[in-house]
């Protein structure tokens, strides 16, 4: 698994980053660039679009909101920033930026493609860069030119190593064989257990370039061995690490399977974090651009009847949080991925509303080729996020029996 | 428009330009100490008969304009704080012009300065505005390089203007810029030099950039009797236009402000652009330069190439321009750079130009320019000053 | 002599030597797996404190956790239901004199070897006897399979339907239990029980009668090699957990080195 092309000889990139302050009305962008929804500031009386995002409309003064928008634009006017004042610019000069026009109105700089000329059609999107703020990116309409400046604000696997960390995850198997597709250098698969077998052994060891690795997120030695091995190497860590032990706080093992599950998706999560988030934090601008926490919507929203299951996934929820706030010192992204049960046998009572391993694997490698940081996974979770969103006390009342 | 009040018995005196820096230990207070006293000294009276205060910097916090009232010992009854970038100097003047007219305040000193330190410039970008800092400076096109390189670009394909021919204004102003003493950038500039420069946003180039530095630049304004009583040479104010974001639903910046009262302008100056004697514009780049020439009446955009071939641009040619070498050639000291053309215009008007003297100046035209907040430069204003 | 200066003095010529019958405390030794709607016992788990460090400059020293019954332990009588109500049955109230007692060692290695559900009979016990003599009362049993040389998938050994591990048959341990009145029984295996003894009759027959009968378990020793059939002496004290039911403990064994200390064969 020897992987070629960085020269021990040539300067490594400085962790720099681009400047990640914004307004606090401009964050609301940040909140649909890392959900990938393509919302532009919009008049809530007028229905004029504006930008950049003001706090009031600038032709009849209303109130301004975030609204879904037409991607398309016309590039002005189009130039290469050679000498950046930016040191993280400067860095990775020459960068392209346009002037472009928005179909819906306004004008905008953007990040834009390099084949992209005056007068051209471009498709927008809005990015988190590595400050993990939003930005406008412009695609050539109908283009299929890779665009390093893209690549450089998402977490495309390619020529990347990546550590999955529980390889017993539904998830874990097509995630594997999904980032071996894309072209990932090397993966990584935590072995929990390594004393119990592991089902579908011989199609893991199948995969090119896939290794297994004893692996075991509730002890400290064995998430420490394993960081000191090739926690300098990896660029990509996805936790799949999950036990699932549904169960109101009445089941007879109630205590036990919370403590267990909470060793397995809080305090696992924490001592990953302690072991791999600052080599991969300091390894920002040398490769290593996404962490992902596999986590389930009930983090989010708490029946009675998967009552330590709930608890656990939120408490990972609220280290999430924690994790993504010094990983972005690195410009690491940190991506949430809230699944709906999963087709783990565990999860059986959910029948045919349940996430396929694959359709999960697909999900995480979508968010990290557009860089997401939220990622929500099968209808189920949609449904049950979109409910809490419109009466959360409805939900709550709901799931007092409920599952979903 | 209604018509408007001239500006009778209001004069500008005191030409004042505290040497540039490259960089400096100094800060932004410390310049305006020195521009006070060169104000004094140049006008024999002292700092505390100053009864106006009018400031612009960008690098003054914490202080305001106030501040600097118990800083250097004055008691104005008129003050003000302008940090409005290449258009601060006329806005300045026209609000203390007023001031002197109506009798709320009798010497205004109109200040510019900022410090330089590595890193200030940069410093300052970042939180250049709050546009700049949402939807600019994330796309690495902090500072005016990148955001003026997409203006040139939609300009130059709109009007037919090429680098060749903006060329011609980089090396007249560095030919003018030798009579400067204070002038940072006096190495002889060719065409060749100009066109070869390496590119920094194409199609801006090295060449087309100013230079970030340090200093102060202020001149006094008063009634015209006081002047008098001083013996104070000075100029009169002809006429004022001012205007921002003149044109919001263009969709890229190919014209300034100035189009919108161009015509107000020469009306109430009662003179014509041929009858200038010499055009101090805001050169932050040739190319707004050039705009400024089509957007005040010079020519019309798509006659720039030709306008700008056929006349001599340096203080001894036939359109005197930015004689001191403008920012391009001096350096750009913050907000100061604002102030320059209005001071050398002044000083040319009083003939105390030294070897850059414009034989026989009478009227000159200044421009100003500032503020790129997002896409466009917002502010814009212009004066026609005449010899006292 | 005193007997002790006379102990101390053997054990300081060599004549007796010391075994220590006890695996590492390894964060991925297995522990025993039940089905999972049951609440599993946890591994060790070690959490470093400090290490001469900024959490604690000067020292070093862990927090751990770990269940009553993972790594080298023994089962007090309170461990099964059948034990319950047995006088001084947790591991904080059990009786000091029961925990330095005889051993026979009954070597089933070649059996194992041949068989993971090998499973220890009253016929091989008396067998051994016959070589051996009588199990005294009062003295631990200990089945000998060499599984302590295993190691993690090896040790735990499990298939899809449990644990592959050998152990005695019900009829065994009741024998051993009734008729011979021994204090304990000890495995190198992850139970006192075989793998596969849910499914016998009584369940956990191991467990079933020696807690029934107020008696021990000791389960994953290790080095039982180098243990004699007979002769040798256990020290088994257990942590005093309060109520505990069982407890990770070191198990030495004292076995003497002179060949006239052990019964020959007859």
């Amino acid at each position: 698994m020897m992987r070629t092309g960085k020269n021990p000889l040539l300067r490594t990139h400085r962790p720099t980053l681009p400047h990640g302050r914004r307004s606090r009305a401009a964050h609301l962008l940040t909140a649909a660039a890392a959900e990938g929804r393509f919302a532009l500031p919009q008049c809530r009386r007028c229905g004029a679009f504006a930008w950049p995002i003001p706090e009031a409309c600038p032709h009849c003064l209303g109130a301004i909101a975030l609204s879904e928008a037409p991607r398309g634009a016309r590039v002005i006017a189009a130039t290469t920033a050679e000498v950046p004042a930016d040191p993280y610019f400067r860095e990775r000069a020459p960068w392209h930026v346009g002037l472009v026009q928005m179909d819906c109105g306004p004008q905008a700089l953007v990040h834009l493609h390099p084949g992209a000329e005056p007068r051209d059609a471009v498709r927008l999107s809005l990015v988190l860069d590595r400050a993990g703020a939003a930005v406008l990116h412009a695609a050539l309409q109908g283009g299929t030119m890779s665009d390093p400046q893209l690549r450089e604000m998402t977490a495309d696997p390619r020529d990347r190593r990546v550590l999955i960390t529980d390889a017993r995850h539904v998830a874990a198997l097509p995630l594997a064989c999904a980032l071996s597709a894309a072209g990932a250098a090397a993966v990584y698969a935590g072995v929990p257990e390594d004393w119990k077998p592991l089902p579908r052994r011989a199609e893991f060891e199948a995969i090119v370039g896939l290794k297994l690795v004893p692996l075991d997120i509730s002890s400290d030695r064995s998430v420490a061995d394993l960081a000191r091995d090739i926690g300098d190497r990896i660029e990509i860590l996805v936790n799949t690490a999950d036990l699932p032990r549904p169960g109101p706080l009445s089941a007879p093992a109630a205590a036990t399977d919370a403590r267990a599950m909470m060793e397995i998706m809080a305090m696992g999560l924490l001592r990953l974090a302690r072991s791999f988030g600052p080599a991969m934090a300091r390894r920002g601008a040398d490769g290593t651009v996404a962490w992902v926490n596999v986590l389930s919507v009930y983090s989010r929203i708490h029946p009675a009847a998967l009552a330590g299951y709930a608890a656990a996934h939120a408490a990972a929820l609220a280290l999430s949080h924690a994790l993504r706030a010094e990983l972005a010192q690195g410009g690491v992204r940190l991506m949430t991925v809230l699944a709906a049960p999963t087709e783990d046998e565990w999860f059986q009572s959910f029948g045919p509303i349940r996430v396929s391993g694959r359709a999960l694997a697909g999900a995480i490698l979508s968010g990290l080729h557009r860089g997401l940081e939220e990622v929500v996974v099968g209808d189920l979770a949609h449904d049950l996020l979109a409910r809490l969103a419109e009466n959360p006390k409805a939900v709550e009342r709901e799931l007092t029996r409920d599952l979903f | 428009m209604r018509r408007r009040r001239d500006y009778a018995g209001v004069v500008l005196a005191a030409p004042v330009t505290v040497p540039y820096r490259r960089f400096s230990t100094r800060p932004a207070q410390w310049w305006i100490g020195q521009a006070l006293a060169g104000l004094a000294e140049a006008a024999g009276i002292s700092h505390h008969a100053f009864d106006g205060l009018s400031v612009a910097s960008f690098s003054l916090a914490p202080d305001s304009a106030i501040g600097l009232t118990q800083h250097f010992g004055l008691s104005p009854r008129h003050v003000d704080f302008v940090p409005f970038g290449g258009v601060a100097a006329l806005v300045s003047l026209r609000r203390a012009a007023r001031a002197v007219q109506a009798g709320d305040a009798d010497i205004v000193a109109c200040i510019a300065a900022d410090g330089s330190a590595p890193g200030s410039f940069r410093q300052g970008l970042e939180s250049f505005s709050r546009f700049s800092e949402d939807a600019i400076y994330p796309y690495g096109a902090g500072g005016p390089n990148v955001s003026f390189a997409l203006i040139a670009q939609a300009f130059m394909a709109a009007t037919g203007v090429t680098r060749g021919h903006l060329a011609r204004l980089a090396v007249s102003q560095r030919a003018n810029a030798r009579g400067t003493p204070w002038a940072l950038m006096k190495k002889p500039m060719t065409e060749e030099d100009y066109l070869t420069a390496r590119p920094i946003a194409p199609p801006i180039h090295l060449l087309d950039c100013v230079m970030p530095c340090a200093g102060a630049e202020a001149f006094l304004v008063l009634r015209e009797e006081d002047a008098q009583a001083q013996s104070l040479a000075f100029v009169r104010l002809s006429a004022t236009i001012e205007r921002h974001n003149g044109f919001p639903t263009d969709p890229v910046m190919l014209r300034g402000g100035w189009q919108r009262d161009v015509a107000d302008l020469w009306a109430m100056a009662g003179a014509a652009p041929t009858d200038m004697d010499l055009v101090q514009t805001y050169d932050d780049y040739p190319v707004i330069s050039a705009m400024q020439f089509a957007d005040l009446g010079f020519c019309t955009g798509a006659e720039l190439p030709e306008f700008l071939a056929a006349h001599d641009f340096t203080y001894g040619g036939d359109l005197p321009h930015n004689t001191s070498g403008g920012q391009l050639s001096t350096g750009q000291a913050g907000c100061a750079g604002g102030h320059l053309g209005l001071v050398e215009a002044i000083r040319q008007l009083t003939g105390t130009a030294g070897p850059r003297q414009v034989p026989r100046a009478r009227r000159a035209l200044v421009s100003g320019f500032g503020m790129i907040n997002f896409d466009r430069g917002l502010g814009s204003g212009a004066v026609v000053l005449e010899a006292g | 002599m005193s007997p002790l200066a006379t102990l101390l003095s053997a054990i300081a010529t060599g004549t007796i030597r010391i075994v220590d019958l006890t695996h590492t405390l390894d964060e991925d030794f297995p522990t025993i797996v039940l089905p999972p709607e049951m609440a599993q016992s946890a591994p060790m788990r070690i959490e470093r404190l400090s290490h001469y460090d900024a959490a604690g400059p000067a020292w070093y020293w862990n927090n751990i956790s770990i269940g009553e019954h993972t790594g080298t332990h023994l089962d007090a009588p309170a461990h099964w239901f059948t034990g319950r109500d047995r006088p001084r049955g947790t591991v904080d109230t059990l009786p000091t004199e029961d925990m330095i007692a005889p051993a026979c060692v009954i070597d089933c290695t070649q059996a194992a070897a041949r068989e993971d559900d090998h499973l220890l009979t009253r016929t091989a016990l008396e067998a051994w006897e016959a070589h051996h003599g009588r199990i005294p009362e009062r003295s631990w049993v200990l089945m000998r399979t060499d599984w302590g040389r295993r190691r993690g998938a090896a040790f735990a050994n499990l298939r899809t339907d449990g644990a592959h591990t050998p152990g005695p048959n019900a009829d065994a341990i009741r024998w051993l239990v009734e008729a011979r009145g021994i204090l304990g029984f000890g495995t190198e295996t992850i139970g006192t029980d075989a793998g596969q003894a849910g499914h016998f009759d009584p369940p956990y027959p191991a467990h079933h009668y020696l807690h029934g009968a107020g008696r021990y378990g000791l389960q994953c020793l290790t080095n039982l090699h180098e243990l004699p059939p007979t002769g040798s002496v256990l020290l088994t004290a257990p942590l005093k957990i309060r109520a505990g039911s069982g407890s990770p403990l070191r198990v030495l064994a004292l076995i003497p080195t002179r060949d006239d200390s052990q019964r020959k064969p007859t």
